[in-house]
Formats: C-alpha cells, structure tokens, sequence
C-alpha cells in the first residue's frame, strides 16, 4: 500500500488532530472571549470528519501496516462518536454562560478526545489502542476538572486520574503479557497465535488483564466505583459527554479486541462478559434506587445500560455485535437528552439544581420538559413503544439465538428492576407536589437539541430500523 | 580484560553512590550521588551493548529527571529529618519487601533458565547487521509512525491540561511592552535641568 493511500485512510483523525491544533492557536490568541465562535468551528470539523467517512478511503482497510483499521465498524462508530461530541460541544456554551466563563480550551480537548477516540476504534494494534486511549483519557481528566474553583469537579478530575492510571496499568500488564507469550501486538497475530498454538496460561492472564482494563472505561460492574463520583463533580456538559461518546468508543473497542484479537478464544472471555453485564444490570438497578442526585442516577443508569450492551458481546456472533451497536446508538440518543434536560435544570439565580426532589411537580410548571424528560426515562426503562425498547431486544433476541436463553431472561428481569428507578422520576415530576420554581430557558439550540432527541427515541424511531439494522450488520462483518 | 576492569570500576561505583545516596544528610547530596549513579549504570549499559539505555539514562535520568529533582530538593522546604525519622519502625517492612522481591526474581529466572515459560518468539533483528540505535529509529519512523505521531498528541494534551488547570490571569501584573520599549526615545526621558545652587531640583 502506498503512503498516500495509508495517509486517506485517516482522514478523519486528520481533519481532527490539525483542526484541534489550529484552534487551539485561536484560543491562545484570543482568549476566552473566542470560545462561542471555537466552538462552532469545531462543531463544523465533526461535520467535516463525519463526511469524509463516507467514500472509498475511509473503507480502505488495513492502513499503517496493520496499526490502523479503516473498515465499516470503525466508520460507524466514529460516526456515533462525532455526532455526540459535536452534541457535548454545542450544549457547552449556554451552560457555561450562566456558571462561570466557558473556556476557549473546552471544544480543543474534545476534538482530540474525540481523535483518541477514532484511533481506539480504528485499532489494529494493542499498541495503537493504547495511544488512543490515553489520549482520550487524559483529555477527559483535564475535562472533568476544567471549573478548577468548583471543589466537587477538581475532586472528580483528580479521582478519575488516580483511577484511570491505575486501569492503564493494568491495561498495560495484559497487553505486555499478550505480546509476551503471542510475541506479536497485532490483533490478526494474537488470532493466529491462539489459533495455532491454543490458549496457554499466560494469554489468558494477558486477556483477563486487558478485559479489565477496558472494563474500566467502559464502567462495567466490578470496575464501576469511579462512575458516580466522576459523573456527579464534573460540569454536566463534560457529564454528558463522559457518558455518551467515550462509552461508544470503549464499548467498540472491547467488541474489536474481543472478536479480532481473541476470537478463537471466544469461550474463555465469554465467561468474563456474561459475569460483568449481569453484575452491572443488577448492580446499576440497585444502587440506582436510593440515589437523590440526578446524575448519580443517570452514572448508575449508564452502569446498567453498559450491561445491557454486553449481553450482546457475550452472544460471540455477528448478530450480537450489530445488536451492541444498535444498543449503543440508541444510548447516546437517550442518555444526550437526558442531560440536555438536566442541563436547563437550574434556579431562578441561574444555579444549576441536581437534586431529583427539585424536579417535583414540573409537569405543571414546565410541561414540555417534564414530558421530555419522561420518554427519555420510559425510553431509558425500555418500555413499548418508546423506541428504547428495541436494542433491548436486539440484544436479547441475539443472546437467545445464539444458545444463551438465560441470560436473556436474567436481562430482562434485570429491566424489570431498572424500570423502577426511572418510573420514580416520571412519579416525582406528575403526582408530586410542586417544589420551588425552576427558572425557565429559551436557548434555542438546547431546545432544538431536545426536540431532536426526543424525536429520534419517540415510536417513530422504529421507522429508521431496516437503515440502522443494515449498517449495524455491515459494521459487524467487518469484523469477522 | 579492559571490560571486566571497567565492568568493576562502574560497577562498584553504582553500588557505592546509590548507598551514599541514601545515607547522605544533604537532600541536595544525595541528588549529586544519584546523579553519579545513573552516569555509571549508563556505561554498564554500554559493556553490554544496549548503547541506546545507556543514551537514555544519560540525556533523560540526568539531563531531566534528575534536575527535576533537584529543583524540588531545592525549591520546596521539605524536611528530610522528620522523613527519615520512621526509618527505624519501617525498615523490617522494607526489608520484608526487599526479600519477596528478590524471591521471586529469583523464582523467576530459575523458572525461565529450566525453560518452563512458552513465549512467543518476537522478531528481533540481528545485533551484528545492525547497531540497536538505528534500528529502533528505523521503526519508530517508519512503521510505527502512527502512534509515534499519537504519542505526540498526548503530549500536546498534557502540555493543554497543564496549562487550563493551573493559569490563572492575575490583574496585577505588569507586563512588558517591548514595542513601547522601543519607541521611546531620548528626549522623552531624559530632561536637562540647571538647579540654582543651594537648591534641589525640582521633578
């Protein structure tokens, strides 16, 4: 393969890294005076990089000698990836705007988070996973503690570091174990080596390690602990973003190791994601119930969605990987609204209120809202006809038809549980009495932003079922 | 015979400033001990060929790491007496680690000697073709441009977060103006005066 063509292949990180960086001039020029106008620029790079996905490069395959994957799972998930930052950078300003001054750097380290997130689900190498990863990592640390006055988001910042560090260690240890005992740190090796010689003791010690590490990012039960914390201190434009695009990008990521690296050891990881996805359904619904702050809620909430998603990863087959994705894109459309209405919460000194007790009787004082926000919680709940009902399924009907009856129906008692949660929210905002008035907003993009959201999970949702199931079975036969 | 010589001098030198190191009362000794101690691993490396590390030890452990530690010897008012005085109640500890340690290198190299670990053997070039130097640089340039050009960027978000978290603008600080600077001129700034005598002079 020639320069040119590998260079094409990365188009889209290209377009982000350059466009970060001449940003970031801006910003240094400038000031913070910039930040509206940054933002927009890097709205209209997402874009930028969301179109050159399309066309023949960006399905060029194996570009950099096998460090990078150009193929359809990566394009699809890069385009979940860039529609949710391009999403967190445009609910910044506004929030921003009324708690403090928005900083010019806020859209420059989305951008390269967002590059480190195309590098992780374009990977071919555990090398180029783990560069990617850190780059999304320490872009999404210095993030969470960007308001440096507000104690709560320093003590996220500094507690999601610590954490994080100690997941790239482990990390690092399965993937220096992986190419110990395989003596190669590509993905199509590492298969060929468990293919060839079977999986010896110190794979699997490689692969357990790994599975942990990722299992980290993707806050999946037992190495969920960080998740709440981080999710309540951060500012809730970051909150938003932590739960949306760095979860797609982790979930893909584990999916590409766990069919590409170590497919012929399917059994061995099985064990690891069913254990992990009942745990975190169980454990998400749960600790979710006695939770009074709003975003904690929404940090175990997405602890339980995570396990839901797995049970499509511990199908092994096609099938289940394209139920993954149908799971994730769904996600972020349900989780982004549910911020986007968290974020117009606020009191008439413009304050930003998380309590859950705050949003008692907002049907009365903001009707649209509080209806908003409940289909976002019958969605999240997976109730019919919300169209949150139907990556749930997807999921279930590709545990089942793969010879997993079980777990489908452990997940969908673990559902049952969850809903509780979400209906308690639904009961405070329409059968509660009124608590003090919430001050009431006319940001057009956050409206707007809402409006789309609730559209995308409302029943006509399921009208964009054969496009979002073909592409999503297309990104999956890239992969095997 | 000249490389066993040196094997000694380095050698025992690393073992000597490395405990010197430790014991000096100094703080600022012990970073000069140190410093000796990378010098000499460096030319270990070098008898053993890895003429790479022991380029690494020199321009990274001494050139940067070790002034960083002196600046924070120096800069920061720690005090190294009331550091060293659990040395005593911790020593059976650290004893206690430095035995497990060594037991399981131990173990380990038993283990690896009796050949009972399968790894997957790793291409490495050969040492004679071509010096180590010139190899890493070959793949680092070339086939793992990619991530060497990642690495970079992670570098940049390091060097972003740093600055976003801890730059603050300050009000009261007087910057200079070089453009103002250099436009002053003579006449400006100076002023003849002829004070009466008996008098002061009057600005």
């Amino acid at each position: 393969m020639t320069g040119s063509v590998t260079l094409a292949a990365s188009v889209p990180e290209l377009i982000l890294s350059i466009g970060a960086m001449l940003l970031l001039l801006v910003a240094g020029w400038r000031g913070d005076e910039a930040s509206r106008g940054i933002s927009w620029a890097a709205v209209a790079l997402f874009v930028a990089a969301s179109v050159s996905l399309i066309g023949a490069p960006s399905h060029a395959g194996i570009a950099y000698g096998g460090l990078y994957r150009a193929d359809a799972f990566a394009g699809f998930a890069k385009l979940l990836i860039y529609i949710a930052s391009a999403v967190s950078i445009m609910l910044a300003p506004g929030w921003f705007s009324r708690t403090g001054a928005m900083r010019a750097e806020y859209p420059v380290l989305i951008l390269l988070s967002a590059t480190g997130m195309g590098i992780m689900v374009s990977a071919g190498d555990l090398l180029t996973l783990y560069v990617g990863l850190e780059l999304q990592s320490l872009a999404a640390y210095v993030l969470a503690s960007c308001m440096r006055r507000d104690l709560r988001s320093a003590e996220a910042g500094l507690k999601y570091f610590v954490l994080g560090a100690l997941a790239s260690g482990i990390l690092l240890y399965g993937i220096s174990l992986l190419y110990g005992f395989t003596g190669t740190t590509q993905f199509s090796g590492i298969h060929a080596a468990i293919a060839d010689r079977g999986l010896s003791t110190g794979i699997l010690f490689g692969l357990v390690f790994v599975f942990a590490g990722l299992a980290f990012k993707i806050s999946a039960v037992p190495f969920h602990m960080w998740t709440p914390d981080v999710y309540e201190g951060a500012p809730t434009p970051v909150t938003a973003f932590f739960a949306s695009a760095p979860k797609v990008a982790a979930m893909a990521l584990m999916v590409r190791v766990a069919v590409e690296a170590m497919g012929p050891a399917t059994d061995a990881w099985r064990q690891i994601i069913i254990f992990s996805s009942l745990a975190s359904i169980v454990l998400g619904a749960v600790a979710a119930i006695g939770q009074t702050n709003i975003k904690r809620l929404l940090a175990y909430s997405s602890i339980n969605n995570v396990g839901f998603a797995l049970i499509g990863l511990a199908a092994g087959t096609p099938e289940g990987v394209a139920s993954v994705m149908t799971y994730m894109t769904v996600y972020i459309a349900m989780t982004l609204g549910s911020f986007l209405c968290i974020i117009r919460m606020r009191d008439l000194d413009g304050a930003p209120v998380e309590s859950i007790a705050a949003l008692s009787g907002l049907s009365r004082s903001r009707p649209g809202l509080a209806a908003a926000l409940a289909m976002f919680m019958f969605s999240l709940a997976g109730i019919p006809p919300l169209f949150g009902f139907y990556p749930k399924l997807a999921v279930f009907g590709a545990a089942t038809n793969a010879g997993y009856f079980w777990l489908a129906v452990a997940g969908a008692v673990g559902s049952v549980v969850g809903a509780y949660y979400y209906l308690k929210i639904v009961k405070t905002m329409y059968f509660d009495e009124p608590a003090p008035l919430l001050a009431s907003s006319d940001d057009k993009i956050e409206g707007g932003l809402i409006a789309l959201s609730a559209l995308a999970i409302s029943p006509l949702g399921y009208l964009a079922i054969p496009v979002l199931s073909a592409a999503t079975l297309t990104a999956a036969k890239a992969l095997f | 015979m000249i490389q066993i010589l040196a094997f000694y001098l380095f050698a025992i030198v690393v073992v000597l400033s490395g405990v010197l190191c430790v014991t000096a009362r100094n703080p600022v000794h012990s970073v000069m001990w140190l410093i000796l101690a990378f010098f000499n691993a460096a030319g270990l490396m070098l008898l053993v060929g890895a003429e790479f590390i022991a380029m690494l030890l020199v321009i990274v452990y001494v050139g940067a790491v070790a002034v960083l530690f002196l600046f924070v010897v120096m800069m920061l008012d720690i005090d190294f007496t009331e550091m060293r005085s659990g040395f005593a109640k911790y020593l059976p500890i650290g004893v206690a680690l430095v035995a497990v340690l060594a037991g399981e290198i131990i173990f380990a190299t038993s283990a690896w000697n009796a050949g009972g670990i399968p790894l997957g053997d790793a291409p490495t070039p050969d040492p004679e073709a071509i010096p180590n130097i010139q190899a890493l640089g070959l793949l680092i340039y070339t086939r793992y441009l990619f991530i060497f050009e990642g690495a970079g960027l992670v570098l940049l978000v390091a060097l972003i977060g740093a600055i976003v978290l801890t730059h603050r603008k300050r009000g009261d600080v007087r910057h200079q103006n070089i453009a103002k600077q250099n436009q002053r001129r003579p006449e400006e700034a100076t002023v003849n005066m002829k004070p009466p005598v008996g008098q002061g002079v009057e600005l």
